[in-house]
């Protein structure tokens, strides 16, 4: 047991590797919410007039709206009117080549170890580098245009292609969603926008990163992929932020809409700063992300590492409407120290011969929380439907909790769903069994995670395959025994 | 987060409030919490979908009926409910509208160390003195509260230490009454001293013409060390009846307790089974069935509370909903931060037998200890083909091979019944629902 509370502090006094702040400026709107800075974020966009009525609704409608307090998470309230809701790194300039991106810019993202020309050389990885709120640079662009794929960031696409954000923008979060949708619909400063036409497999993984600089500025990120009838892609989400002890909030809302015999994939690793291990500080992750199956045979898959930010309150979730669709979600939620997660998925079956999967697993340590919170809902209209769920936790220590909260609601008789839940330790005998082929106890419980968790890295692309598993370990760097 | 004013109704008639709990003939040593009770009550109102807890199951027009106590007499006799009693010697207590009604009872030769009575006989024993009234959690709880504030009478059932007594125990909570909107409160209270061992069976059923009726029932179980209480509830009211029912056990050291709910019949259902395993090395089954046809809606919702070491519980529910039926199981696991060497399990099996029928399942668990196994299961869904092919390459026709394997789901729950006796009875009120 002192082995094992020793340990458990070693992880809690393990430090955030990537917290560090580039100094470079930043053109910001002044602190607070009000229909004069909507105004000022779309103004300084140049967006179009539509768009600022987009925005000035979904402003209005949220101003009705109160803050949600359901989740299994405590945290201070967020004062809406002490954020700054704009900020843009100053010198916006198209660049020709990596060379002239700012030296700050591109040595932060060394630091981040994703440094642009090795990506570009080695990955085959079109990235579109998301620092704070304006997209710096997009690579690949032109070889994803010969094919006739748009990959850019929300507000070039406002300009480029207005009649597909009009049409798409809001189909699947509506501003009258939730409270951080109408919020994130008035204030979304960029994103990316993402559109395969048909029969296009996109012939690369796209990629954003997307980082939290300005102390004080809410990120609200807006994602838009369309994949148009039997077109495939996938996209990966990638996030790490610097060291900061105010909380920060991110509310993104990602949007997905997958046409007949389409296939979308969406990867995330989440890392950001969780606070440090007495609870001060940290990302406050509340996002929505929801993704619709229209046609025939559509297919939508969600992978998530999930491994920072102080609290993470998000459910990806898929509507199943056309029939033969296909949702899958496949999550690693790791908590430790004093961060809370709140995270699951939703999967609403309409169509006939639906079907949905779920694997979520979730470790805690430290004193920290971890919920999985989930709905299966099968409408009356969807015949044969069919959904698999496992939800297992993995405690590291005694001082953490871990909760099921899943929802099934069934109408339809044809209907098939099975859900199953396992709580456990890692077990003493695996631990002894390691051991006793020199398996250091600390390398010991790597590999039994790094095992536990298999079932979601492997559905991760490659290169995020690697970078969840460095994530785990440094997660449980020096754990339990 | 709703606020507290969207999740509840006040009571519409807040004057018929009062004259219940005016009415209601009070025990003056209690009467005390039954006040605070009634504050409960009006504080937390009736429930609506918003409130997490009632989000499936709708009991608003609860808040716009004026209920009323019954006003009947007493109506049953010896001679009529002896061959209702769940074995042939069960030690009987006839519960009509709400009071015992002793005569039809036979609670008159009891064996040494088992006493049966109404609380205004028993109110100064020494068990009732210090549990009765306190397990039950009415500021939480707006029934339960509501039945706290309005009880006409309470069936007390205590065994002193070391008396195994295989009798069955039947309580038979009837509704006769032909009044329209009637109010029925119910409260049992049950006390297994050290080393004690009973089987308690409450049937619950309507013989009037009553058009509408609002049974509300609070169950306190108390469970000492090493005692073992084995309870079957059977549900089988009118279509009528709006049925809110509240268990509670409190379980001490080394103690057992196995409860059977079967819902068969009423309108609309909600159990609330609250089990506390208070020490360690306790055992906790729970076992629940349902069979539901037309627009019943039958809820279970279950909390079974790990507060120490080295407990094990057990649940199985099984639902089997017909017609424009609506299931509903919420089962919650909690492990607290001590209870170390914890088992809990819990499986949630539903057949939705026709394609109007709902099934809303939420299996939770909170788990705030480490070295713990637990684990849920809910599956919802119809028949297995190949079982069914497999009875009919036997030349069993179809309707007669759904109807055994329907039975085969059922039956399962009863297995855990531990008395033979009270098995049968069971098997053949869930056969008789069945065919």
């Amino acid at each position: 047991m002192s082995d094992d509370l020793k340990i458990l502090e070693d992880v809690a006094n393990s430090e955030y590797k990537w917290g560090f702040v580039s100094n470079f400026e930043s053109d910001n709107a002044p602190k607070g919410l009000n229909e004069d800075i909507v105004r000022f974020i779309s103004a300084k966009k140049n967006e179009p007039e539509w768009l600022l009525e987009y925005r000035l609704k979904a402003f209005r409608h949220w101003q009705t709206m109160t803050e949600p307090a359901w989740p299994n998470v405590d945290y201070p309230k967020v004062d809406f009117q002490d954020i700054i809701y704009y900020s843009a790194p100053k010198s916006k300039v198209q660049l020709d080549s990596l060379d002239d991106l700012d030296p700050e810019i591109k040595a932060t993202f060394d630091k981040l170890g994703i440094s642009l020309e090795e990506q570009k050389r080695l990955a085959n990885v079109a990235v579109d580098a998301v620092i704070d709120s304006v997209s710096v640079k997009t690579t690949f662009r032109e070889a994803l245009l010969e094919k006739g794929i748009i990959f850019s960031s929300f507000s070039e696409a406002v300009h480029e292609h207005p009649e597909l954000i009009k049409k798409y923008l809001g189909s699947v979060v509506p501003y009258t969603d939730n409270f951080y949708a109408a919020l994130n619909a008035a204030v979304f400063s960029d994103g990316s926008f993402c559109y395969i036409p048909k029969g296009v497999r996109c012939p690369m993984e796209l990629s954003t990163y997307f980082r939290i600089n300005s102390a004080g500025t809410g990120q609200f990120e807006r994602t838009l992929i369309i994949a148009e009838e039997g077109a495939y892609v996938s996209y990966l989400e990638g996030c790490t932020a610097p060291m900061r002890d105010e909380n920060q909030l991110h509310a993104a809302v990602v949007e997905i809409v997958s046409h007949a015999e389409a296939q979308v994939k969406y990867s995330t690793v989440q890392n950001w700063y969780p606070g440090d291990k007495n609870g001060k500080g940290g990302i406050f992750n509340f996002v929505t992300k929801r993704g619709i199956c229209l046609g025939y045979k559509s297919k939508i898959s969600w992978t998530q590492v999930e491994t920072g930010s102080a609290i993470t309150w998000k459910y990806p979730s898929v509507i199943l409407k056309g029939d033969n669709s296909v949702g899958e979600f496949y999550s690693v939620a790791v908590t430790n120290n004093m961060q809370q997660a709140d995270t699951g998925t939703k999967m609403i079956h309409i169509g006939k011969n639906t079907s949905s999967t779920i694997i979520s697993k979730g470790i805690s340590g430290g004193r920290s929380h971890n919920s999985y919170r989930g709905l299966v809902k099968i409408n009356k209209s969807a015949d044969n439907a069919r959904n698999f769920s496992q939800c297992d936790s993995l405690l590291l220590g005694d001082q953490c909790g871990a909760h099921t909260f899943p929802y099934l609601e069934v109408s339809n008789k044809s209907a098939k769903v099975e859900h199953e839940a396992t709580t456990s330790k890692v077990g003493e005998d695996q631990i002894f069994y390691c051991n006793q082929r020199g398996i250091s106890t600390e390398d010991a419980v790597g590999l039994i995670v790094n095992g536990y968790c298999k079932e979601v890295f492997n559905k991760l692309p490659m290169e995020f395959a690697v970078e969840a598993q460095k994530l785990l370990a440094i997660s449980l760097e020096g754990s339990v025994g | 987060m709703s606020t507290l004013q969207e999740t509840k109704i006040t009571i519409l008639n807040s004057a018929v409030f009062e004259n219940w709990v005016n009415a209601s003939p009070r025990v003056d040593v209690f009467a005390t919490i039954t006040k605070d009770a009634a504050q409960a009550f009006l504080l937390q109102g009736i429930p609506t979908t918003k409130h997490e807890e009632w989000k499936y199951t709708n009991v608003t027009r609860l808040a716009q009926t004026a209920f009323q106590v019954s006003k009947s007499n007493a109506t049953l006799t010896t001679s009529g409910v002896t061959n209702e009693k769940v074995t042939a010697d069960a030690i009987l207590i006839v519960i009509e509208n709400g009071i015992i009604n002793k005569a039809a009872s036979n609670i008159d030769a009891l064996p040494q160390g088992i006493q049966i009575g109404s609380i205004h006989d028993l109110k100064d024993n020494t068990a009732i003195q210090k549990h009765f009234l306190q397990h039950a959690d009415y500021k939480s709880e707006p029934f339960v509260a509501l039945n706290t504030a309005t009880f006409l009478d309470a069936v007390c059932i205590l065994a002193d230490a070391n008396v195994e007594f295989n009798t069955p125990i039947h309580l038979m909570i009837v509704n006769t009454s032909n009044e329209a909107n009637v109010y029925i409160p119910v409260r049992v209270f049950v006390a297994a001293e050290k080393n004690a061992s009973i089987h308690v069976v409450e049937t619950f059923s309507s013989k009037g013409n009553n058009t509408t009726a609002f049974v509300n029932a609070v169950s306190e179980v108390v469970v000492a060390d090493n005692a073992k209480v084995n309870y079957v509830k059977l549900q089988g009211e009118s279509e009528n009846t709006t049925h809110i029912n509240y268990h509670r056990v409190a379980m001490a050291r080394d103690s057992y307790q196995h409860l059977t709910t079967l819902s068969l019949g009423g309108g609309l259902i909600r159990n609330n089974l609250n089990i506390r395993l208070g020490d360690i090395n306790g055992t906790a089954y729970l076992n629940g069935l349902t069979l539901a046809r037309n627009t019943q809606l039958v809820d279970h919702h279950t909390v079974v509370d790990h507060a120490m070491p080295h407990c094990y519980s057990n649940e199985l529910y099984k639902n089997l909903i017909d017609d424009k039926a609506q299931g509903v199981f919420n089962g919650k696991i909690f492990v607290r931060k001590d209870a170390q060497k914890t088992n809990a399990f819990q499986s949630n099996k539903n057949l939705l037998l026709s394609n109007d029928a709902t099934m809303n399942a939420k299996p939770q668990l909170e788990i705030f200890a480490d070295d713990v196994k637990c684990s849920h299961g809910a599956t919802t869904g119809q028949l297995d083909d190949e079982a069914l092919f497999y009875l009919r390459a036997r030349g069993i026709g179809e309707e007669a091979a759904r109807a055994l394997l329907n039975h085969a789901f059922a039956a399962d729950v009863l297995e855990g019944i531990a008395h033979e006796g009270i098995k049968k009875n069971m098997l053949d009120f869930v056969n008789h629902k069945l065919n």
